[in-house]
């Protein structure tokens, strides 16, 4: 069974003159347990992709299969508890007046959970703050310390799918190592999918088995981590991606 | 001092800790270190105190003040403030002088410190709230209902505070409880354009996209999740709007649609010393200093909160 299976999806914002498209008629399949990953330049669209996974993009066609069953338009709740979602930014994703507790709390209150205290311990031991950090308020953490929470918050549900919006961009180098060893850990751990987006290379390399470089709204090529590394390419595109990806990493 | 210096200590460390250990210590450590900010803004301070000041005279108006506000004694009418009196002192202790009917001037503005802060009260109560609610609910859902209830907001504004009042007072009937009821049904609509400007930058954050993706419906988004974020600044803009609250009302009651005579209201005393303001000055200044002190204390700790609350600060 595949844990996610996209055909012909369209997004778009706007209507008439002024729409825009930022996703074309993209295909995409990620099996149950696997790890994908979306690159390619800002504005590309792999963002706009999880977001209409999500049900976060207004307007969209296509098919979404989510283990092997249709999304449902809005998503229902146990949508919600088998897909999750990371946001790149630390700092814009958590409530700037509610506490680690009250964001973890909330959430499994919201599932349905009844034993929350003991999930909240359980959930920051798992992504590796401990007890100290509970009653504190995002201005009193740290970038890193922010993302743990993001992904705790998302962990929470206890979802069989990830979908990671570019998880360390907005983290500085040494914390960003940490963040992608606690993802694979976590994947591992807890048997996860992961749909993960970035423009960084080698932070995909690390995280994912397979992935598809997006150009301009369409999926240009899919290929699997060892062909990337091999530089086995077929398009010109991803060729270009590879390249100026090694040029910097050299410089 | 040193003995007391001790438990303090205890207690302000735990109150300034960086790693709280329940819900409520966390709760406890954010307030005061929001006290703190403001205990380190002098003029906010200083209007905090003289709020408080206002307060406790309120409350114990009655013992406070020297003789009842609606005694007249016509043989004593317009009689000048204390400092000012040709004739010995301490025969006839008037304080701050006497009105045109011979009532104690002091008492009246003790007294109508009691009606100042009734009318503060309700109306802080109202209207923020009325346009808490219109503004958050037009931002976070849009579209039409954000359309009708702009709107709506519009025509309200449209219209000078004061008219807006005077036409509302007119229907229902001058009175203290309706002037309130009109200065409330005027001054809700920039709370609710504030309030909806807030919610507009709120909405689209990636915190309520995720709660969103918790499952979370509007409602618990709008009540749980905007509003802390809009009463900050609401609490703002209300303490600064005080001050044209007590004069609007003052106003209604200079107009004489307001509180009625012979009630001590501070408008109403500045109306009645209006006639005499050219022989009998302190008639009409001794409460026009009272609803200035207090919209100054309005205004200052408003300052001072504005610091503190402002959510942009908050989250860095």
């Amino acid at each position: 069974m595949s844990g996610i299976e996209i055909e012909g999806l369209n997004v778009w914002f706007g209507e008439y003159e002024e729409r825009v498209d930022a996703v074309k008629s993209a295909n995409l399949s990620v099996p149950k347990g696997g790890s994908f990953g979306l690159v390619g330049e800002s504005g590309s669209g792999k963002s706009t992709i999880l977001r209409a996974i999500m049900g976060l993009a207004p307007t969209w066609s296509g098919k979404i299969d989510i283990l092997g069953r249709a999304v449902e338009k809005p998503r229902s709740r146990d949508f919600y508890r088998a897909v999750q979602m990371v946001f790149q930014d630390p700092y814009a994703s958590l409530h700037p007046r509610h506490s680690v507790d009250q964001v973890l709390s909330e959430t499994l209150s919201l599932h349905g959970f009844s034993d929350i205290d003991k999930r909240i311990s359980q959930l920051l031991d798992d992504v590796g703050l401990g007890p100290s950090f509970r009653f504190r308020y995002p201005h009193q953490l740290s970038g890193g310390q922010r993302q743990r929470v993001a992904i705790a918050r998302a962990l929470a549900p206890e979802p069989k799918i990830l979908l990671l919006d570019e998880p360390t961009s907005a983290l500085d180098v040494s914390v960003q190592a940490e963040i992608l060893n606690l993802l694979t850990d976590l994947r591992a751990e807890h048997k996860l999918t992961y749909l993960m987006v970035s423009h960084d290379l080698a932070v995909v390399g690390h995280i994912c088995q397979d992935i598809a470089v997006m150009q301009l709204g369409e999926i240009v090529e899919t290929l699997s981590v060892e062909d990337m590394r091999a530089m086995k390419t077929t398009h010109h595109y991803t060729k270009h991606l590879l390249e100026s990806s090694l040029q910097s990493a050299a410089g | 001092m040193s003995l007391s210096d001790t438990p303090k200590a205890g207690l302000r460390a735990w109150l300034l800790t960086d790693t709280p250990t329940s819900r409520r210590h966390a709760r406890a450590a954010s307030l005061y270190q929001a006290w703190l900010s403001l205990k380190g803004n002098h003029m906010a301070m200083l209007g905090l105190g003289i709020l408080i000041f206002l307060v406790v005279i309120a409350a114990l108006a009655s013992v406070l003040a020297p003789s009842d506000p609606f005694i007249q004694d016509l043989s004593l009418r317009l009689t000048p403030p204390i400092w000012q009196a040709d004739r010995d002192p301490g025969i006839e202790g008037y304080i701050l002088g006497s009105d045109s009917l011979g009532r104690d001037i002091l008492s009246r503005l003790l007294y109508g410190s009691r009606i100042t802060l009734y009318i503060v009260t309700l109306v802080a109560l109202m209207a923020p709230i009325v346009g808490l609610l219109v503004g958050t609910i037009a931002g976070y859902t849009g579209g039409w209902i954000d359309i009708i209830l702009m709107r709506i907001t519009d025509i309200f504004l449209a219209f000078p505070r004061l008219i807006l009042a005077l036409a509302f007072v007119a229907t229902l009937g001058a009175g203290i409880e309706n002037a309130v009821l009109a200065i409330s049904l005027t001054a809700w609509p920039p709370y609710a354009r504030i309030a909806r400007a807030e919610t507009l930058t709120i909405r689209n954050s990636d915190y309520i996209h995720a709660v969103r993706l918790q499952g979370a419906g509007p409602m618990r988004i709008i009540t749980k999740h905007i509003w802390p974020l809009c009463i900050s600044s609401l609490v703002v803009r209300v303490t600064l709007d005080m001050a044209g609250i007590i004069l609007a009302a003052a106003g209604l009651g200079f107009l004489g649609l307001g509180a009625q005579p012979p009630s001590p209201e501070w408008g109403a005393m500045i109306s009645e010393g209006r006639k005499f303001i050219l022989d009998h000055w302190w008639v009409a200044t001794m409460p026009g200093l009272a609803i200035f002190t207090v919209s100054l204390a309005f205004n200052l700790l408003g300052d001072g909160l504005r610091d503190v609350l402002d959510p942009k600060d908050g989250s860095q």
